[in-house]
């Protein structure tokens, strides 16, 4: 088995996915801050966060906002634990290993050399990775934020909101979908061959299983859509979408609202460099 | 190849939201006008699997792993309008409902993978397979190239996005503010895993596909083969040999040129004999040289050989032209026109010397 690591991966992925979806589900149905408030307004004052942390050029500025989103997360009975290895470790993980080189390769005024002779840390370098890490964890954590609490027919909708074209709106719902069902299903496949198999497989023989199981997925696919096309036929479907909005704003919602624009236009004037 | 927020600068951001705005309003006005309510459905359908085939570890020789990007039979089976719809969409997904790339940096990600991706897939597979039929292996190997090209192409356009950032944004001091990386960093780091992995990834899992459908739906690849339905190969009347397409992308790629004029200083090796004995250019061959100093006296064979030749339009600068783009451009176009000269001129001595064999 340890060497049908390629197929074993592909199930714990598709696991993974299906897993973190319902508990997404289940805490956009708690009673907390953002919860509370209208989807459209998540919508906007996150992704308008988002946009602050992206136009502040200063660390302290950035880390403010970071400070905010831990705050939001916990006033939004989001568990800090699921943000720090969900989010905040996988970022660090990732944006850390782009940074660190930035360390030693950005030319500057030295703070430190290292045993190796020729490798110098600058100041401009620990700044910019410093940057770096804390801006993508900070635009990570509100997009999770958001993510975490609205439900995604919400989000959808609040974007149909913004004048999203209708079409688009609708193709977005559907995938999501679909997306589960495929997940699914690609999951019992990979399921079922590895139960099927005894002993190990090698690399070409696992990547001809990959290949024909999404060769099948495919075929399954197109057979979907087309089930799908004519159950929408049947229920009178003839191209034109329409999204039926049953959202209200309330003053709770300007108020949140107001606050998530100021908030994000004094980080964006206190970030100038 | 999935930017995060916080990587480009925010005008950044905004040309390429624009960019992919462009291809977005393209890409949908053809599937307006080419049907159909059917499409909506099949892109979104393409997209969830597009999303699903992302997460498929796919062995690879030499005892890695990569994963496709699922961008080549989306364009081979729906075309390019709809794989650019159904890519999008499923980056789009990927980064409201799984943080797995920005919401600033959307648009530059369906700008690489989704618009950039799908036209190269697309181009590429319908030029190498033309003519052949629906199951030949040409097919197969079209695809494989198709997914290669694609894959790195989307990655090199990434690479140069995150490699202006530190020419562009900085602060006094010279901090950069979004990636920190210049082109001559930026490009190898990116270039090297994907054409090392990701695109041997895509190829293979494209052909996989591809090779799957021909035997088990060939149906499936006839809507964007360029094939006529019912009609065999040999029966084909010949396709209008029109050129204006050629002239388009040759036109499109003179205008890039400029591009060029970004990357600071020069490509590694390509130094004159007279940087060598100039102390400004004897500290840019040692800057990129790891900071080793050049030997103290240019190289004897190099000096000799140097003065063999000498260009009329020494590094793209005709000496007339003051803006370095415009420089540029005016050398592409006499490249180009040179080429095209030659191409000609070859091609005319091989009609006469065929004429000349048949009438003998």
């Amino acid at each position: 088995m340890r060497s049908n690591r390629a197929l074993g991966a592909t199930l714990v992925g598709l696991a993974r996915a299906l897993g973190r979806a319902l508990v997404s589900e289940d805490l956009a149905r708690q009673c907390g801050l953002l919860q509370s408030l209208d989807p459209r307004v998540r919508v906007a004052g996150l992704l308008t966060l988002v946009l602050a942390v992206t136009l502040s050029h200063r660390v302290s500025v950035v880390l403010a906002l970071f400070g905010t989103a831990v705050l939001i997360a916990w006033l939004s009975k989001v568990r800090l634990a699921t943000l720090f290895i969900r989010v905040w470790l996988v970022v660090l993980a990732f944006t850390g290993v782009i940074a660190l080189p930035a360390l030693l390769l950005t030319p500057g005024d030295t703070i430190y050399t290292t045993a190796i002779g020729s490798l110098r840390i600058t100041a401009q370098g620990a700044t910019t990775a410093v940057l770096l890490i804390a801006r993508v964890e900070t635009a990570v954590t509100f997009t999770t934020l958001l993510v975490l609490c609205t439900p995604w027919m919400h989000v959808l909708k609040a974007l149909g909101a913004f004048h999203l074209p209708q079409e688009v709106v609708m193709m977005l719902a559907m995938t999501h979908r679909y997306i589960f069902l495929l997940a699914e299903t690609a999951s019992q496949m990979f399921e079922s061959r590895q139960s099927r198999t005894v002993g190990v497989l090698d690399s070409a023989t696992q990547r001809r299983v990959t290949t024909r199981t999404a060769g099948v997925l495919l075929s399954k696919s197109v057979e979907l859509s087309n089930d799908v096309f004519l159950a929408m036929q049947s229920r009178g479907f003839r191209g034109d979408v329409k999204i039926l909005s049953e959202f209200r704003m309330r003053t709770w919602d300007y108020v949140g609202l107001m606050a998530f624009l100021a908030v994000g236009a004094f980080a964006v004037w206190m970030g100038r460099s | 190849m999935h930017i995060p927020d916080g990587y480009l600068s925010p005008s950044t951001c905004a040309v390429l939201y624009a960019g992919a705005g462009l291809g977005w309003y393209g890409a949908l006005r053809r599937i307006r006008r080419t049907l159909t309510a059917r499409m909506a459905p099949l892109i979104s359908v393409f997209a969830a699997f597009s999303f699903i085939l992302m997460m498929f570890n796919l062995p690879l020789p030499g005892g890695t792993t990569g994963h496709a990007l699922g961008v080549t039979i989306a364009a081979i089976v729906i075309g390019p309008a709809g794989a650019i719809m159904s890519i999008s969409i499923a980056i789009a997904i990927q980064a409201l409902f799984f943080g797995d790339g920005g919401i600033t940096t959307l648009g530059a990600n369906c700008f690489n993978m989704a618009i950039v991706g799908s036209l190269v897939a697309y181009a590429t597979y319908r030029v190498i397979s033309s003519g052949a039929a629906l199951t030949s292996r040409r097919r197969l190997v079209a695809t494989a190239i198709a997914g290669y090209l694609a894959t790195n192409v989307a990655a090199f356009v990434t690479a140069v996005e995150f490699g202006i950032q530190p020419l562009l944004f900085h602060d006094a001091r010279g901090v950069p503010l979004y990636a920190p990386y210049t082109l001559g960093v930026a490009i190898p780091a990116m270039m090297i895993g994907h054409l090392a992995i990701a695109g041997v990834a895509e190829a293979v899992i494209a052909a996989g596909l591809v090779a799957y459908l021909q035997v088990a739906d060939p149906s499936l690849l006839q809507a964007n083969s360029g094939l006529v339905p019912g009609v065999a190969v040999a029966d084909r009347p010949a396709p209008p040999k029109s050129l204006r397409k050629l002239w388009i992308t040759v036109a499109m790629l003179l205008l890039l040129t400029p591009l060029g004029v970004l990357a600071a200083g020069k490509a590694w090796g390509e130094w004159s004999a007279s940087e060598f004995s100039s102390a400004e250019g004897r500290a840019r061959i040692a800057a990129s040289s790891q900071n080793r100093p050049p030997p103290s006296v240019t190289p004897t064979g190099l000096h000799r050989l140097s003065r063999l030749w000498t260009s009329p339009i020494p590094d793209y600068a005709p000496p007339f032209v003051k803006s370095p783009s415009l420089g540029y451009m005016l050398s592409a176009m006499f490249g180009v026109g040179l080429v095209m000269s030659l191409s000609l001129a070859v091609q005319t001595y091989l009609q006469r010397r065929r004429g000349a064999g048949q009438a003998a």
